[in-house]
Formats: structure tokens, sequence, C-alpha cells
């Protein structure tokens, strides 16, 4: 799915023809996580209606991607759903670059399963042992006799990442997981299949699936928020050095809560608090 | 005026040149395939790599065992052939040999347009239509499994292996149906007997072609192979075959790191496997090539 993600992310390249007057514009361009896309593309259409004189396109294929982009000075913007790794800070820097993050939303992670499974709260320790593969039946945690599906993103993904570094405590998930390389996916795979449970972001949940609690703690934007709610990450931008001219101004557009952190809860993720 | 020779020199090196630039294309390729796939291997055994059963290649420390997808794709090809390998030399027999030429006029191109089917568009099918289907009335725990791409993939092979079997069929003299006809054969039994082993090598060929194009498919096995990282043991077991490791992790996998390298590695395995089944296609058809009626 990702392939398909990638192929028909076109790059968004807004431009105002003002003829007459030769007005100087400035180019950003932005590249990288799949998963900050959404946002990245609902905030930069509205800056653009108000900053006609910033031309710019936007292009997902992952976030390992962004910061190789950003490294090679392909791009001003690197989007990622994941901290940049030590060995791509050492390459940035030998190319004379020098990363800086800025956490721009919230994204929860909820455990999802079909709708018409009566379990509806798991532990993160029940959860962790499901994705090990201890846990095999739902009958062992107060669902029906049937085998646990379990459905898992593939290992590369920051959403992976997350879900490893949270309920896993670092342990590897089953072999016997199915693996997909989408949130959309996983959402699709466990709307077809009663035995089935996922993960996903905030922003895929949809009425397909039904979300778990875990130990009676809701999955909504409050309880993510006040990080009640266990498993959550901040997605970030980076970008060389702090941020200057268009790009900067787009990153306080961005952060605005009254601008740009509404389209980050329009997309479905948590806008970062207080601003 | 340009001279008549110059002309034909000019043009000669024009077509030269253009029939150049694939080569150049596969060789460029080829270099920088093998120069980001084997750095891994500086400090990865090549053992651990192609029979290790664990991929877990952003756990610390990695591990880079392919075997499991190496089976994944051996087993998935596997299958679609055994669907596709009867479905499109028959489909093949049955237009040279019985279907008037109306109907083949029809059919061919029918089977033809099958291959044109974007392979996102047969996932897609795969995924919303045979999966819930498998799960529902075959009782799989999951749809998205072994069988289901494999019977995706032998959708994918039938017209590849029916397009050149016929191919082959056709060529096959006529003197030859007609002797067989003249001894008492009956028409099954010159099909059977006599067309089919006279047509082997472009059969074998067609097989051979079809496979690697099931092995090296890449969107339907992400989309319905499910995705599971072990050996399967049965056929409603889900799978990862190698083009879906590498689809799915490769916009993730930091630029030149272990992992980055090691699903170009898988590149290499899958280029081995693809050039494999290429030779083995050309070799079939050249060893018993047939030579005017003398074929058999």
């Amino acid at each position: 799915m990702k392939g398909i993600r990638t192929l028909f992310t076109a790059m968004l390249a807004l431009s105002i023809a003002t003829p007459g007057i030769a007005a100087s514009k400035e180019e950003v361009i932005i590249n990288g996580s799949t998963t900050v896309l959404p946002v990245m593309q609902k905030v930069t259409e509205s800056f653009a209606a108000e900053h006609p004189n910033v031309d710019i396109s936007l292009s997902g294929g992952g976030s390992g991607n962004g910061i190789k982009a950003l490294t090679d000075g392909l791009c001003q913007i690197a989007m990622s759903s994941r901290d940049i790794k030590g060995n791509e800070v050492e390459l940035a820097k030998s190319k004379g670059k020098e990363p800086v993050r800025t956490a721009v939303a919230i994204d929860a992670l909820v455990p999802i399963v079909h709708p018409s499974n009566p379990v509806a709260d798991l532990s993160a320790a029940q959860l962790r042992d499901i994705y090990k593969g201890i846990i095999k039946n739902w009958k062992e945690i107060g669902g029906s006799d049937s085998k646990i599906v379990i459905i898992s993103r593939d290992t590369s993904s920051g959403t992976y990442e997350t879900w490893e570094e949270v309920i896993m405590k670092k342990e590897k998930v089953t072999p016997a997981a199915l693996l997909q390389a989408s949130s959309g996916s996983v959402v699709q795979a466990v709307s077809k299949n009663k035995n089935a449970i996922g993960y996903i972001g905030f922003g895929y949940l949809d009425p397909s699936v039904k979300k778990l609690n875990m130990e009676s703690v809701e999955a909504n934007a409050s309880t993510a928020l006040s990080r009640q709610w266990p498993i959550s990450r901040e997605l970030y931008v980076f970008t060389d050095g702090e941020p200057k001219g268009a790009a900067k101004q787009l990153l306080d557009y961005l952060l605005d809560p009254q601008k740009g952190q509404k389209a980050v809860s329009e997309v479905g993720f948590v806008p970062l608090q207080a601003q | 005026m340009s001279s008549a020779p110059f002309r034909e020199r000019l043009i000669h090196w024009a077509l030269a040149g253009s029939a150049a630039t694939s080569l150049f294309a596969l060789g460029g390729i080829m270099f920088f395939l093998f120069w980001e796939g084997l750095p891994l291997f500086a400090d990865y055994n090549v053992i651990d790599f192609l029979f290790g059963s664990f991929w877990y290649p952003t756990a610390e420390p990695p591990e880079f065992g392919i075997f499991p997808l190496v089976a994944g794709s051996l087993a998935v090809t596997f299958l679609a052939s055994l669907i596709a390998v009867p479905l499109g030399v028959l489909t093949a027999a049955y237009l040279t040999e019985i279907a008037s030429a109306r109907i083949r006029r029809i059919c061919k191109p029918m089977i033809e347009l099958l291959a044109a089917l974007p392979s996102v568009v047969i996932g897609f099918f795969g995924m919303i239509i045979v999966a819930p289907f498998l799960q529902d009335y075959l009782g799989a725990d999951t749809g998205l499994n072994l069988f289901n791409a494999g019977l995706m993939l032998a959708f994918m092979s039938v017209p590849t292996i029916c397009s050149i079997s016929e191919d082959a069929l056709y060529a096959v003299p006529r003197s030859l149906r007609e002797a067989s006809l003249a001894l008492g054969a009956t028409r099954w039994e010159t099909t059977l007997h006599v067309v089919l082993p006279a047509a082997l090598s472009g059969i074998g060929t067609a097989v051979m072609l079809g496979m690697s194009r099931a092995i090296g498919e890449t969107m339907v096995v992400l989309m319905v192979a499910g995705g599971a990282g072990m050996l399967p043991t049965s056929i409603f077991d889900p799978v990862r075959p190698m083009p879906a490791s590498i689809a799915a992790e490769m916009a993730e996998a930091p630029f030149r790191g272990e992992h980055y390298h090691a699903l170009f590695a898988i590149g290499i395995v899958l280029f081995l496997f693809t050039l494999a089944f290429n030779i083995i296609a050309h070799s079939v058809a050249s060893k018993h090539k047939q030579v005017g009626s003398s074929g058999l």
C-alpha cells in the first residue's frame, strides 16, 4: 500500500501567477513521512492561499527518505514520524547539514479489533503477550474461542517503532504477525477479519473497526494530551539549522493553535498542548 | 545533400545506439544493485543471511535471515504455477486445436487484456473479494495468505503462459498433425501425443517466463500475501515474499544503513532467481529447438 501511496503522492505545487509583476518567489520543498503528509497537505493549502509569494512542493516517501533528502539538500523541510537516528545525524554532518527537530503534533496509537469482538479492554501486558505470540486465543482474554490473528505494521515504519518501544518493551513481535505496509491497510485487514487485532494512529480510526480501551482509559484527544493514554508519540519536522525565511513562516503557521494546529486535529492527530 | 551511404551509416549507428541503451541500463542497474547490496556482507555472514530464519531488520542487534522470505517467494510462485500452467497451456491448446477462427479472434485479445490489468487492481480484488471469501467459507484464519497470493499471481501469469504456448503450438507444422490423423489417431490423441510434445520447448519457455513474472511481482504479494515472515506450514498461512519486504521497508530504511544494504541484498537474490528462470527458459528453447518438421 505504501507503493500506491508514494505513487499517488502527487507533487503539490501551488503557485499563483501574478501577471505583469515580477515578484520574487521563495520555494519550499517538503519531503518525508507519509504519516505527517496529510497534516502538511492541509496546512500548506491554506498557507499558500495566505502567502502567494511562496512556492511549496510537497511529497511523501517515508521518514528515512525525507531525512535523506534534507541531508542531500533536496528539501528544506523533512517530515518524520520518528526521531533522527545517530548515523543519519553523522551523515548529515558530513555533508555540512545540521538537522534541527521541531515537534508538530502528537500521534497516539490505538489497538483495534473487529466491531463484533466482545473484548473491549486490554492491559499493556496483555497486548504484549498477544504480540509476542504467548496469548494465542481470544478466550484467554475474555473473548470467543478462536485463534487471534495478529496484524502489525512492517518493522521499518515509525508506527511499529512506537509500538515496539511502548508496548513490546523492545521484545520481538512474533514472526506469525501479518505485517501491513500502511495504517490504511491495517484498518482494512482488521475490518475484514473477525479474529484480528491491529494498531493504528488515531487519525485512521473509522467505524469499520472497534478501538480498545487500555485499563479503563479510553483513547481520545484529551487522554492523549494528558499522557494518560499510554501509547503516544510526537511527530516531527527537521530543518537544516533553525528554520529561516519561508520555511520558518510555514512552521510558525503550522504551530499556530488557531491555524496549523486546527488542521492537525482535523486530520485526526492530536494538536500540541498550550502554544 | 548527404550521400546515401552516409545516411545508411547514420541510421546504422542510431539503431545500434538505441539497442545499446537498454544494455547500458541493465548493466547500470546490475552494478548499482551489487554496489548497494554487497556491503551488507562486510559484517553479516552470507550463510546467516540466506538461511537465518528471522527477519528483524530494526531490532538490536538486527537479524537479516531471509530464509522465510525466500520460502515465501518460492511457495507463492510454485502455487501460482500449479494453477497457471495447466490453465494457460490448456487454454492455448483449445485456442489452436479446437476453437474456430472466430472464437480465437475474440478470445485471444481478451486473454491478453488480462495481462494489461494493473497489478494493483488484481491486488484489490484479492483483498476485498477473495480474502473475506477464504475466511468465511474455507475457514482460513486470515484471507491474506499464501493461497490468495498464489491465486492472484496465477491470474497474472496465465496470459504470459497462454500467449507464448499458443505461439508455440501454432508453429507446429500442419504436416505433423496430418500424419498423426492419417495414422488413425483421434484429434485428442494427436493434440496430447503429437502437438503438445512437438511444442514442448516453447511451452517450457512460456512456463519459465510466467514463473519469473510471478516471483518478481510486488504489488499483489504486498497486498494479499499477509506479510508474516515465517515458514508456511499450510497453504492458508500468511507469507512474506521477497519483493513485498523490499517494497514495504525501503522507504523507511535509513540511507546506506545495514537495513538498506540488506534490502538490496534481497534484490540481488531476487535478481538471481529471475535470471535463473530466464536462463532455463532460454536453454530449454535453444536445446529443444524445433528444426523444420523433424522437431519430434
